[in-house]
Parts: C-alpha cells; structure tokens; sequence
C-alpha cells in the first residue's frame, strides 16, 4: 500500500456543505442533448425562470438527516397504533356517527396524499433547477408515507365499522369522491409550475390548516387517539411543505414581472377549488363531529380572513393581490356547510357514510353559531325531516342530481347575495352547455374550456351506461341502473350507506359497547 | 387562449355530447324556493317528449315528497328557461320549446314558499 492513510480519517461535511453538494454539486447541464430536450415541460406555462440557483430551501435537508427523521417518527407512530389496537380504542370514541367523518378522510382525503405523491414525483422530474427538484422529491416521499400510515391506522376501524374497505377502489368512481379526484387531477394535468402553485402554496400554505386542525382536533376532542396520532406524525412534515409553499411563489414571483398575472391567475383558480373540496370539512365540523371544536364560520373567520389576508397583504408587494372572490366565499361561512349536510342527507343512500339529523342540543349549537341562518333557513327542514323519519318515511331523494362542470359538486350552493336562491350559472361552448355552481366554478371553466369539457360527471356517465361492473346486462329484464351503479362503486348495499340511525354500525356500536348510539 | 397545454391547438374531447346517451338528452330541472331537494334535478328524457308530459307527469312524480307539491296550482306557475320567463307550449316537444340537450329549466310555484316558509 502505498497510499498514505489520511491522518484524521475521511473528512466529515459540514451540513451546510453536504446541502450545498447534494443540490447544487449533483447537477449537470446536459451536452448532447438541449436542456429544453432534457427538460420539456417547464417553459410552455410561460414562466420566465432566469436564475435556478436563488431557490433557497429553508429548510437546508439532507438525504441522511431525512431519513433519520422519519424513521424515528414511524417507530414512534407504530408504536401507539399497536398499543392502540391491543387496547380496542377503535371504542373509546365518543360515539359511532364519529366514525363517518374517518370513512370521509380515508376516503376523500388519503388518496389525495397518493396523488399528491405522484404529483410531486413529476414535478421534481421537470423542474430544471436541482434543488427544486429534491425539494419535491423529499415531499414525494413524505405523501407517500402519509397515505401509508393514515391507511395503517385507520385499519383498526375497518375491522368493527362500514365503508372502509375500500378507499382505493371508490376514490375512482364514487360520485362524490369525484370533487377530490377531479381536483388534484386538475393540478397533475397542469404543467409544473401551475402544480405547485396550487399544491404546495394554495392549498398547503393557504387552506391547509382548514383541513388538518379540524381533523386532528376533531379527532382529539371525540376521542379517537390513533388519528390524533397520524396527525401529529405528518404535522412537522406539513409544516416543511407550508414553508416550500410561500418559498415556490416567491421564487417565481421574483424571477420576472411577467410571471405576475400568470402566478395571480393561479391563484384565482386554486383559492376557489380548494375551497369548494373545503365544504366537504365544513360539514364535517359543524354536522359530524359529535364534540365540536370550532363552527365552520369561526375555523373561516381565523384561518383564512385574519391569517389569510395577513398573507397577502405581505404578497402585496409582489404585485399580487387576495384571491378573487374570497369575498363570496366569506359570504357563504354562515350557509355553507348547511349546504353540504343538505347534499349528502338526500343522496346518503348512494354514499359510503351515514348522515343523520343533529339532536336539539346540536340544533341549539348550531343556532349559536349561526344566528342570521340556521332558526330561519336550515331548523325547519331538519324537523321535518325527524318527523317524517319518526313516521317510517327518512326522506331520500330519489333523483340524481345537477352537477358543477368544474367542481362536480351537487349544484347545492345559493346566490351570494341570497340563500334561498340555488346559484346557476352557464357558458355556451362548442354548440354545448354547460352549467355551474358560481361564478369561480364558471371563470376557471372560460379560462380553459378545452380542459374541463372532459371532466368525467358521475351523473352524467351513469346515464350513458359507464358505471355498471363487467358483464351486467343493462337490458335484461328488472334491471336496476342506480342498484347496479352501488355495486360498481363496491359498496356492500345496506351497510355502507343510509340513515344512520337505520344502520348495522349503529346496532353493532351499541352491541359491542353498551353506550348509546348518540351521545349526549 | 382555450387551454394551457404542451401541444399548440389542443382540443379536448366533450364528455357529455348528446350523441353517448343513447337517444335521449339531459334536461335539469329546478324548484325555485324548495331547497329540501338539495339541487336541481337530472334526468334523460326523450328529446320529442311533449313539455306538457314533463309537467303533469314527470315533474310532480321528481318532487312527489315534498309536501308544497300536492298543493301546486300549474296555472300559475312561472317557468324559466336558463333563468330567462317563457311560457313553453305543452303539445310540442322539448327541443320545439328551446329545451336541447342541457338546457336548465326552473319553476316559480306563487305562494309557496316550502317547509314552514324557509325555502326549503
């Protein structure tokens, strides 16, 4: 040998200088090929990127020092979820109609952690700037584990309660799943720079917290230990994608005055589908929580206008300005999640959760929280709607009903100016119409027609044909289209859905616990 | 601009072109003042349907629930037509009244105002 040793032994990088390496050292411009060749969709959007290395990654993580981190958060999640299941805590909530707003999140939510995983896979491929793209791979991976350890935990529920089985599967084709669907679909479709303005800044620095605090507190106050869990396990992988958020838009921002109005336009279009998903939390705050936190015109109030306009009065100075109507939708706090409870108890047959009328005391709650709205507009339809249910009749509606084109959602939602008055609007494309539940829904429409001509309507492809399973034969003799279309969801028919006081979680929660079905 | 994509006149295919329901059309249908059903209503319908058949028949079965529905005068009823008054002709057919595939189509029931006056 006649290499002399090295005195110290190999040099140990400082972090700084192990970042630096990994997100600058490991990047090459290519030869053979034109960069624009190696990286093809990060020009078309028409943003102007002059100079990749003034990305500036707060957080400065290495690939080793990520690892450690969360292999230390799975052992300790793994751990209460075991100690979880060995002591039947599926139980200790405070009573089963909690367990719906699980099958919601699982559902409605984690296959958005999925999308999100993939979403960020690709963009990290197509962003030429090194540290961007190790940025988004770092979050690729973090979605990845989320949707993993909230399939984990949740588990445990699958085994006693209904409609868990498989989120996968109806994340796919049920009709309301569709409005989480066709939303990240809506921002994988996009190029990338449009993906991260509405992932990683609308909707995880904007509206995240509209979404996480009311689970996890929810979850926390209705005692259900093993989501609470989950929650806090993400929550400083959240809090590094909320930071990349603001970085991303500032990023861009800053690199040309002309990425202005195309970055304002953005956010436009993903402040107002974000918060049309948001109605689905709505309910579940004010509706299916059996201990509330917050109502959901408090949760608007100090989320997005006292934190929100904070934000974008400091983005002022980009040029950048709030939202465009973040107004309607602050209109809207006092009506909307009465809106959505509305959908889901008519059409609660066709869904893979319960809904119910609230007791009176969650009625006198209610009646709190929104004063000018729920005595006069919502209370006398609940009433009926116990009294018919008292006389053998719970109310269904038996009729599809008129989606959004660009939300997909029920057209449910009324005039800004009146809540009495169901909200139509329609744009003339292609000798077609086609309608929508506002003003935001339509602008994001005429902005992109070619884009959402294609949405795939649940309502409208059960009427041509589309959601039967293989091989039924639609015109056989008794053939039920809307029974079959509960199969191809893969519901299990006369579980999943329905009244809840009507069904087998219901008897089996007050079989196996001895508590009562609503608690008081 | 119709679209911001990566191939220069992109065009997308319509989902819901007339042509995939099998000889029908949709039409949606609302109640004004009647939010017990949530939404306005979708149903394929025969585009030669006279609209007299629509409103005697198939519009009070949709709503047949709701209490207000036995109690509709349909002489007085005003009808909209994507949010516009008309008065359609009950012996011709939808497409004869301007109801093509995805009009919208809304009814006014004067002096009802749903369950215990709250619109629903």
């Amino acid at each position: 040998m006649n290499m002399p040793a090295a005195p110290n032994g190999p040099k140990k990088l400082s972090l700084k200088e192990n970042y630096a390496l990994l997100t600058r050292g490991l990047g090459w411009d290519t030869s053979y090929e034109d960069m624009d060749k190696a990286f093809p969709l990060d020009k078309f959007e028409g943003i102007r990127i002059h100079d990749w290395e003034k990305w500036e990654d707060p957080f400065r993580l290495t690939m080793d020092a990520y690892w450690k981190y969360q292999g230390e958060k799975e052992r300790k999640l793994y751990a209460i979820v075991d100690a979880f299941q060995q002591n039947n805590g599926q139980f200790n909530v405070v009573d089963a109609r909690y367990i719906n707003t699980l099958k919601l999140f699982l559902t409605g939510v984690s296959p958005l952690e999925y999308a999100a995983h993939r979403g960020f896979a690709m963009a990290g491929r197509n962003f030429r700037g090194t540290s961007a793209r190790i940025a988004c791979q770092m979050q690729a991976i973090d979605e990845l584990r989320h949707a993993q350890t909230q399939a984990h935990t949740i588990s445990q529920y699958n085994k006693f309660f209904n409609g868990l089985h498989d989120p996968g599967h109806m994340h796919d084709r049920v009709w309301y799943l569709s409005v989480p669907k066709s939303y990240f679909e809506d921002a994988m479709t996009a190029g990338p720079f449009e993906f991260v303005t509405a992932i990683s800044f609308s909707f995880e620095y904007v509206l995240t917290n509209l979404l996480f605090m009311p689970f996890m507190s929810g979850a926390a106050y209705n005692g259900d230990m093993a989501t609470v869990t989950f929650g806090f396990s993400a929550q400083s992988d959240e809090s590094r994608h909320m930071t990349l958020g603001l970085e991303v838009v500032k990023f861009i921002l800053e690199q040309d005055p002309a990425n202005i109005p195309i970055v304002q336009r953005w956010l436009d279009k993903w402040f107002w589908r974000g918060y049309r998903l948001l109605g689905l939390v709505s309910m579940m705050m004010d509706y299916m929580l059996p201990r509330r936190v917050m109502s959901w015109a408090e949760a608007w109030e100090m989320y997005f206008e006292q934190n929100g306009g904070a934000l974008f009065n400091d983005l002022a100075r980009y040029g950048i300005r709030m939202p465009k109507y973040h107004d309607v939708a602050s209109m809207e706090k006092h009506r909307l999640s009465h809106e959505v409870w509305g959908i889901f108890y008519n059409y609660t047959h066709a869904a893979a959760f319960h809904t119910w009328v609230p007791e009176q005391a969650e009625m006198e709650w209610l009646a709190s929280k929104y004063p000018e709205t729920f005595d006069r507009l919502y209370r006398p339809r609940l009433e009926y709607w116990r009294a018919q249910q008292e006389q053998g009749k719970r109310f269904y509606n038996p009729t599809l009903p008129m989606l959004c084109q660009t939300c997909q959602i029920p057209m449910g939602f009324t005039e800004p100016d009146d809540p009495t008055k169901i909200c139509y609007r329609e744009s003339d494309y292609r000798d077609n119409k086609f309608h929508f539940c506002s003003d935001g829904c339509k602008d994001i429409f005429d902005n992109e027609p070619e884009k959402y001509v294609q949405s795939w309507l649940p309502v409208h492809q059960i009427y041509q044909g589309n959601c039967f399973r293989p091989g039924v034969d639609p015109t056989a003799p008794g053939f039920d289209p809307l029974a079959e279309v509960l199969l191809y969801y893969g519901y299990h028919v006369g579980e999943d859905g329905g009244e809840y006081l009507d069904s087998p979680d219901r008897r089996n929660w007050e079989q196996w616990t001895g508590k009562p079905a609503v608690a008081t | 601009m119709s679209v911001n994509a990566i191939t220069p006149d992109y065009t997308g295919e319509i989902k819901d072109r007339v042509e995939n329901f099998h000889g029908q059309q949709l039409i949606y249908i609302g109640w004004e003042d009647h939010l017990m059903y949530c939404a306005p209503l979708c149903i394929p319908v025969l585009p030669s349907l006279p609209f007299g058949t629509l409103r005697d028949q198939i519009i009070p079965k949709l709503y047949e629930l709701h209490p207000d529905m036995a109690k509709v005068d349909w002489n007085e009823v005003v009808w909209l037509r994507s949010g516009q008054p008309f008065t359609p002709d009950p012996e011709k057919s939808l497409v004869d009244n301007g109801l093509g595939h995805k009009a919208v189509i809304r009814f006014r029931t004067p002096g009802l105002t749903g369950i215990g006056g709250s619109c629903s």
